[in-house]
């Protein structure tokens, strides 16, 4: 190769490659939060604000402070997120005895979808609308659904990857809900 | 001349409406759907089958029962879904190199070709090798030669 086109045919070359690499990189799955849950940390979820769903005006997860909140990410098209709704429903109505809340957060769908299934399920707790998914990104989700704990102080304790189970939410909660902030 | 007057209004009222309505067609499923993405899936709409993309055809089959445009439809799940909805890259992060490749690309390529055209526009360049070239110095024998061929010539 001439010597005056050397350096300029390799440093974009090396651009190149460079973009790719950034690329292949950023679309890698982010697992920060479970290693840091699976260690015993607690780590500070995104509260960015968000559109409540069925009515005007935004909300954020630091509005629920003081309570312990399952915060669930669902939407009306994935089955196994319907599925496990009648039992989300159930512990709802138990936690909001006990100082907790269940908290929907509803991706990539059109409001009145998820309106819809909120009135055929029979749901009484509130969902916070990520229309674009890019919200429940910063949880590293993999799927759906996905739920997440948080503590009285408002920091991700718990993270389920998949629906959820009796046995799981029994082994779970009880501890938050005796925590005290 | 009231009557004429009325006729007058309702002859422009029907020129007028129709050409309206022409300006502003209404949308089609096909037409739009390659314009927006199948927001979990990551293709366009037109060739995803998710339940995702199903529920996001059944919103656009909705607004348009509704008469809505093809513009309409499209401001209508922005306001729905967010700008992500449409099949444009983003114009932050690493999305943002889809529109500055093709750009930097393009001002490279015109570059090179301004660099080319004035290589070959320079005397003695590649379009004209022979233009504006120093004659080759002729060998003392061979100028000895020339010069006696020349003689005879002219004899």
């Amino acid at each position: 190769m001439r010597p005056r086109l050397y350096w300029p045919v390799t440093l974009a070359a090396a651009a190149l490659v460079g973009l790719l690499a950034y690329g292949v990189a950023g679309t890698g799955t982010d697992t920060t939060l479970d290693d840091a849950v699976r260690s015993g940390k607690r780590v500070d979820p995104p509260t960015e604000p968000l559109q409540v769903l069925g009515r005007k005006g935004t909300g954020s997860l630091a509005d629920y402070k003081g309570k312990v909140v399952l915060v669930n990410v669902w939407a009306s098209w994935c089955e196994p997120c319907r599925d496990e709704l009648p039992l989300l429903e159930k512990t709802h109505k138990r936690l909001s005895g006990e100082g907790g809340t269940v908290l929907g957060i509803d991706v990539k769908e059109n409001s009145e979808a998820a309106m819809t299934a909120m009135r055929e399920f029979g749901l009484t707790y509130p969902s916070l609308r990520d229309p674009d998914g890019s919200y429940v990104r910063d949880f590293g989700q993999t799927g759906y659904p996905e739920t997440y704990v948080l503590d009285r102080r408002g920091r991700v304790a718990a993270v389920r990857r998949f629906p959820v189970t009796q046995e799981w939410l029994d082994r779970t909660l009880p501890p938050l809900l005796e925590e005290r902030v | 001349m009231t009557t004429r007057a009325l006729l007058v209004a309702l002859l422009a009222v029907a020129l007028v409406v129709p050409a309206a309505q022409a300006a502003t067609p209404r949308a089609s499923l096909p037409d739009v759907e390659d314009e927006v993405m199948c927001l979990e899936c990551g293709t366009a709409l037109n060739v995803s089958t998710s339940p995702v993309a199903d529920q996001e055809r059944a919103f656009i089959r909705e607004l348009i029962a509704q008469g809505k445009s093809k513009e309409q439809v499209k401001a209508a799940l922005v306001a729905e879904y967010g700008p992500r909805i449409l099949a444009e890259p983003e114009e932050r992060g690493f999305s943002l190199t889809a529109w500055l490749i093709p750009i930097l690309a393009t001002l490279a390529a015109l570059a090179l070709v301004v660099v080319l055209v004035r290589r070959w526009r320079r005397p003695g360049g590649a379009a004209d090798p022979e233009a504006g070239a120093a004659p080759a110095a002729l060998d003392p024998a061979d100028a000895r030669r020339l010069d006696a061929e020349l003689a005879a010539f002219d004899r």
